[in-house]
């Protein structure tokens, strides 16, 4: 039995002490973990607390991410509830069994710290290892403050191990912005983190030797489509509403509430702007201090990003009428992934919006309150014009040339 | 807002000590935040922490800052590193040196007609602590200057946040936090 450790109502956590803090409140049984800057607390304290017997659980080094999510893998199969943390190169080595994971359907925990992928090296926060993973069959979580990143642990918790689910789940935060940056974080007691979430309930668990089954299977053309298209189903129907139904227990639990798109001052918004991580919460202060001006602006942050809620963002920009999607990736060779995902949620409504992308903060380039502005500035221009008045993609806060494209 | 940049070489605790202060801070019910710029810094190698502090809770995760303090704990970096950065008219420095503030300002003219104290963290942490850990004292300088709380209240705050540390080690920088606050000119 693990020992029970006192918190207080808020503790002042970085990103990366809040994610292990919820790992620890969870129990989970086995961590298989190849640690990586910005992630590396994480395992890190995770280690600290099985060692300390604060966790019943195992910690498995191994020699590299592409083992520590096989180990992931093979605990998850066996039965356990498993997680782990990696970021970048580390996220790059481990996506062929990402996809393992997805297609086995293991409902392992994966905390994401974004981080550049190199080259040129590069430790710090930008979403690059998060764009990678959104074909892998994974959930994929977004938290824009360690606040969120304990939080949604609990949350990617309960949705992936619902048998109705039975996926995967990534917990993402901003390397550096939110994994070092410590906030007030309220906490839940050991025994009231543990009751949201509840005991692991395996299915077709691999130990249970009264129904065996076969993990890692091969199928050609006469299944594969099949087993992908479940699974596809599953992610597509299923994962959603349980997402929702979790949302809507933490807040009952807690207070705290969670939506799969946020949303602030978007209600009577004509210009917004639409991004993820740590930005979110920066450009909602920008949004408070134009409206204070007279400006109707408003912000849109991606909670969940995988599944893609594709209804539930048309919905919220039905009345806006200019857009700017800010993409922390560079995406080599076309638009940005949320301008792409945002014309793809609105180009069979009524909403005729008009649509920017920009490129801002690859590396851990700070995005300033004044750059927010400035995209704002444009987006008022745009609204006026009724077109882009600028190029479709730009880059903000880039030294040198001014570039654009298309 | 309350905003603090904190100059530094890595490996002298100014991380520690603004996530510190900011442990102590969110006592009083106040909002906090605590971040640096790493880099690949290496030990020794100039850097910067900085601490927000407001009523409200904090949104803003913008790394620029122009600061209402700035903490210098390592005496060499007025001469190499950008301290008055997007500095304000009311900014006001402290500053760590075996100088008087009037021989500093004499040797850094970039501080003059400036709000400058000066206390020396390293001697201080040397003699208490026995190694040039400027962090804790550097705080009890803020307190004196800023009056941002009653001594006790942040000593005993500070006992908590260093617990893990040896009762000796602790009780040295309970010292070293008080010669600061008595010292700082």
């Amino acid at each position: 039995m693990a020992d029970t450790m006192e918190l207080r109502d808020i503790e002042v956590w970085d990103g990366n002490m809040a994610a292990s803090q919820a790992l620890r409140q969870v129990q989970v049984d086995v961590v298989a973990a190849y640690p990586i800057t910005p992630s590396t607390p994480i395992v890190e304290n995770y280690g600290n607390f099985t060692a300390n017997g604060y966790v019943d659980g195992e910690f498995v080094m191994v020699e590299s991410e592409h083992a520590a999510m096989s180990g992931c893998i093979g605990a998850s199969a066996a039965g356990g509830r498993v997680a782990t943390a990696t970021s970048s190169q580390g996220f790059a080595l481990m996506v062929e069994t990402l996809y393992s994971a997805s297609g086995m359907r293991l409902p392992i925990i994966l905390n994401v710290v974004n981080r550049a992928i190199g080259a040129p090296l590069n430790v710090n926060g930008d979403h690059s290892d998060m764009y990678l993973g959104r074909d892998s069959g994974w959930i994929q979580f977004d938290a824009y403050c360690p606040q969120d990143a304990y939080d949604l642990n609990f949350i990617a918790f309960k949705v992936a191990e619902d048998h109705d689910v039975r996926l995967p789940a990534m917990v993402h935060q901003d390397g550096f912005m939110t994994s070092h940056t410590a906030q007030g974080v309220k906490t839940m007691t050991d025994e009231e983190g543990f009751a949201f979430v509840g005991e692991f309930q395996p299915m077709n668990d691999m130990l249970d030797l009264d129904h065996p089954v076969t993990h890692g299977v091969q199928t050609e053309e006469d299944w594969h489509f099949e087993h992908k298209a479940r699974q596809q189903h599953a992610l597509m129907t299923a994962a959603l509403p349980k997402i929702q139904e979790a949302f809507d227990a933490f807040e009952k639990y807690t207070g705290r509430k969670y939506n799969l798109v946020e949303t602030h001052m978007v209600d009577d918004a004509e210009m917004v702007v639409v991004c993820m991580g740590t930005s979110v919460e920066t450009a909602m202060e920008v949004v408070d201090e134009l409206r204070a001006k007279g400006m109707k602006v408003g912000v849109v942050g991606i909670r969940v990003f995988r599944p893609w809620p594709l209804e539930q963002l048309a919905e919220v920009l039905k009345n806006v009428k200019a857009i700017a999607a800010l993409d922390r990736s560079s995406p080599h060779g076309t638009v940005g992934m949320l301008y792409n995902e945002i014309a793809g949620s609105l180009f069979n409504t009524d909403t005729k919006a008009v649509l920017t992308n920009y490129i801002y903060g690859l590396g851990g380039r700070d995005l300033t309150k004044v750059h927010l502005v400035g995209i704002f500035n444009d987006l008022k221009a745009n609204m006026d014009a009724g077109k882009p008045t600028t190029a479709l993609q730009q880059y903000i806060g880039l030294r040198g040339p001014k570039l654009s494209f298309f | 807002m309350l905003e603090i940049r904190w100059h530094s070489r890595a490996g002298q605790g100014a991380v520690t000590g603004a996530k510190g202060l900011a442990d102590v801070v969110s006592t009083t019910g106040k909002h906090v935040q605590a971040f640096a710029f790493y880099g690949s810094a290496k030990r020794g190698a100039a850097m910067t922490a900085y601490n927000r502090v407001d009523d409200k809770m904090i949104m803003n995760h913008e790394k620029f800052m122009a600061p209402d303090y700035v903490l210098v704990i390592d005496p060499a970096l007025v001469y190499i590193a950008d301290f008055t950065a997007n500095e304000k008219e009311s900014t006001v420095y402290i500053i760590t040196t075996h100088m008087t503030t009037a021989e500093l300002i004499a040797s850094q003219p970039k501080l003059e007609g400036k709000k400058v104290f000066t206390v020396d963290c390293i001697k201080i942490s040397q003699e208490t602590i026995g190694k040039a850990i400027p962090n804790t004292p550097m705080l009890g300088a803020l307190m004196k200057v800023s009056g941002m709380y009653e001594m006790d209240f942040f000593k005993e705050n500070m006992i908590r946040v260093l617990k893990k540390l040896p009762q000796k080690i602790i009780d040295a920088n309970m010292i070293a936090i008080q010669r600061a606050y008595d010292e700082v000119k």
